[in-house]
């Protein structure tokens, strides 16, 4: 199942909820004022290194560029373009978007 | 009434990251309009607010206006009071060397004193 997440993390619930319902092995995509969530030295940064651990964790790249932040990626976490999240949607069975 | 005692100390809050809302270009944009008017006027920039002021922003992807260097041009307008709060920053894993701007980081309780000190406060 693929979750999407699309709220600053410290700022909003949605990826708290996200990681606290989520089954083990879904895959998570950071987008908009989300893609906070997958730059180091966020406050956020150990609660996500935690949830790499059981989920694929992936970004879109276009959001975090725009913010100016492309080059605080944390390790680990899968770039995708608008390509790629089409192609994530595709592959997954359902979808739950964490508004 | 005298010129003087006709400007007043407004203080803009900016708590909101850019593009994911609104907030910050509409913020940026009364701002603007203020200072038209020749008032005393501050921008803070607080929680996920401190994202505005990140360099580096390119928005060709998203399709979206970088409305970004528009604050350097702030200065044009004489708005020079710009704060930043440092607690804010460090929860980011930033520093002043991240932001495009020149501004004066406070602490929490030196931010809250500034504010008691506002006639008008407007938040974004």
């Amino acid at each position: 199942m693929l979750h999407i997440i699309n709220k600053s993390p410290l700022t909003n619930g949605s990826l708290d909820s996200c990681l606290r319902v989520a089954q083990t092995g879904g895959d998570i995509l950071l987008i908009e004022d989300a893609v906070y969530a997958a730059t180091t030295g966020n406050a956020f940064e150990s609660k996500i290194l935690e949830a790499m651990g059981r989920f694929k964790i992936h970004v879109l790249m276009p959001d975090l560029e725009a913010r100016g932040l492309a080059d605080r990626i944390i390790t680990g976490i899968l770039p995708l373009d608008y390509g790629g999240f089409v192609d994530l949607t595709a592959n997954n069975n359902n979808c739950q978007s964490w508004l | 009434m005298s010129e003087e005692s006709s400007i007043k100390k407004f203080m803009f809050v900016n708590r909101k990251a850019p593009y994911g809302t609104i907030y910050a270009l509409e913020s940026l944009e009364v701002v603007l309009i203020t200072a038209a008017f020749d008032q005393d006027v501050s921008l803070v920039f607080m929680d996920d607010g401190v994202y505005q002021l990140k360099k580096g922003q390119q928005t060709k992807g998203i399709e979206c206006k970088n409305f970004s260097p528009a604050y350097r041009a702030l200065e044009g307008y004489d708005i020079e009071k710009l704060y930043v709060e440092k607690e804010s920053l460090e929860a980011r894993g930033m520093t002043e060397e991240d932001l495009l701007v020149d501004v004066t980081v406070l602490g929490q309780a030196e931010m809250g004193e500034l504010m008691d000190q506002q006639d008008v406060v407007l938040s974004f």
